[in-house]
């Protein structure tokens, strides 16, 4: 019965769905993972790199991760070509503010921007949409570090941490449990936010060993130096590596002090 | 023809402008309201020909308004209010200018710091301490030079002002028998005083 009604992008079915939209959506739940986190001081986002060849002589640093200006970055989940217009508009329209304003972009409005120009394109035209993810990571004066994730309807929200991508609802699950964990709206530090980031990928990415694993990982941080400048930061393997050790060997304890209490 | 004067003091800024509306010998009005607020805590005293004077007022007012609107009620700062004035300035430069000169003061609530800049109709921006549009600068500048301080208070500025006002008042061949003079800090825009009641008409 939908048949009929999902092949254009611009027509509701008779329930009042709008099915391309729905079917991009669902494109970009079989795409790498993304996690953002926010902390005390700063912003996290991993992502789960899919194309990890030896042989692959990178053009361009990463796959998943985007600068948008000194004070915003973001990761994407799903096409990467249609990611890319994006993410130009993006860059443009910072820009722009910053010419016209001579300061950053607020981070909702670079974030609205960005989700309206999605949506035009569930409205006019009878183009396909979009069929990316976006995780938006940033800093302003009025909010401090902000963290947004839209989708191809072009609709878009706040979150302290969340994921996108494959197996986003584990993923998701395990941060409501440990964000917080003493629910009293305390924000993570880095370090720990970086493990919780760590240990999100390693259960939505099936099948991932701690040797493994390093390797498909894309750890991101944005912090601030003491002159107030933006740091954005891509570990290196070897950083990469250090944490999901620890992270491995904490899990270890825990693993071993719930076999030693069930006895 | 118009008069501007504005000083930054330690809390906020002082703003004046003469209240003449003429054209050639003709006097039209001399109750006229110069000095334009944009929003809560910034104001722009701005000189020209009225027509240029008050659609580019309105214009710039309008927007500063809109954007609170359509950005969930966050305000720009001062820096970034004059920074959009500057750019309408520099587009319609090549275009069709507005023949515009003006002084754009305000109080910024989030760093607790008042804030003064000159602009004129060529788009060039200065942020200053003090500053003058029209010929009331040959007359006032060195006034303002060499009265103007670090972390002056309101009083002491209006005191400057009024110095200046009664320069212009003696040397300066047009008569302009009335000057408005607005407060920009904290507690908003205010009018200190005014020759003629803009409002009464």
């Amino acid at each position: 019965m939908a048949r009929r009604y999902d092949s254009s992008t611009t027509t509701f079915s008779p329930e009042g769905r709008l099915h391309q939209v729905e079917y991009a959506i669902e494109a970009i739940n079989n795409a790498g993972t993304c996690v953002g986190i926010l902390s005390k001081d700063g912003i996290v986002l991993a992502s789960e790199r899919r194309v990890t060849s030896g042989l692959l002589a990178p053009t361009k640093t990463s796959e998943k991760t985007y600068k948008l200006a000194n004070h915003a970055t973001c990761c994407v989940a799903g096409l990467t070509a249609d990611a890319n217009i994006l993410i130009d508009q993006a860059r443009l329209r910072s820009g722009r503010y910053q010419f016209q304003y001579g300061e950053s972009i607020p981070m909702e409005q670079l974030v609205e921007y960005v989700c309206n120009h999605k949506q035009s394109y569930t409205q006019y035209g009878g183009l396909r949409p979009f069929g990316v993810a976006f995780l938006f990571a940033g800093y302003d004066d009025e909010h401090g570090y902000q963290l947004y994730q839209s989708d191809p309807s072009g609709n878009y929200s706040g979150w302290k941490a969340t994921v996108i991508g494959a197996n986003n609802s584990s993923g998701k699950s395990l941060l409501k449990n440990d964000y917080d964990p003493d629910g009293d709206g305390t924000m993570p530090d880095m370090v720990t936010a970086l493990k919780l980031a760590v240990k999100v990928l390693n259960k939505t990415m099936d099948g991932a060993t701690a040797s493994t694993s390093a390797e498909k990982m894309e750890l991101f941080t944005m912090t601030r130096d003491a002159n107030g400048e933006f740091l954005h930061k891509i570990l290196v393997k070897d950083e990469v590596q250090k944490i999901v050790d620890e992270v491995a060997a904490e899990s270890d304890v825990e693993m071993a002090g719930g076999a030693e209490s069930s006895q | 023809m118009d008069s501007v004067l504005a000083i930054r003091y330690k809390d906020g800024c002082v703003i004046a402008a003469d209240q003449t509306n003429a054209r050639s010998v003709l006097a039209y009005q001399h109750n006229l309201d110069k000095v334009t607020e944009l929003g809560k805590h910034t104001a722009m005293g701005v000189s020209g020909p009225n027509a240029d004077m008050v659609n580019f007022s309105e214009y710039i007012s309008k927007n500063m308004a809109l954007y609170e609107a359509m950005n969930h009620g966050s305000k720009l700062s001062v820096n970034a209010q004059a920074h959009y004035v500057r750019s309408v300035l520099a587009e319609a430069l090549r275009k069709g200018p507005y023949q515009v000169n003006l002084m754009l003061g305000g109080y910024d609530e989030k760093t607790k710091e008042a804030n003064l800049y000159f602009l004129d109709y060529l788009a060039s921006m200065q942020k200053v301490n003090f500053g003058c549009q029209g010929y009331a600068g040959a007359f006032c500048l060195s006034i303002m030079d060499r009265e103007w301080k670090e972390d002056m208070t309101k009083e002491e500025a209006l005191d400057v002002i009024d110095h200046c006002i009664g320069e212009l008042g003696k040397r300066f061949v047009i008569a302009q028998p009335n000057f408005i003079v607005k407060v920009v800090d904290k507690d908003g825009v205010t009018v200190s005083k005014f020759g003629a009641d803009p409002n009464d008409n």
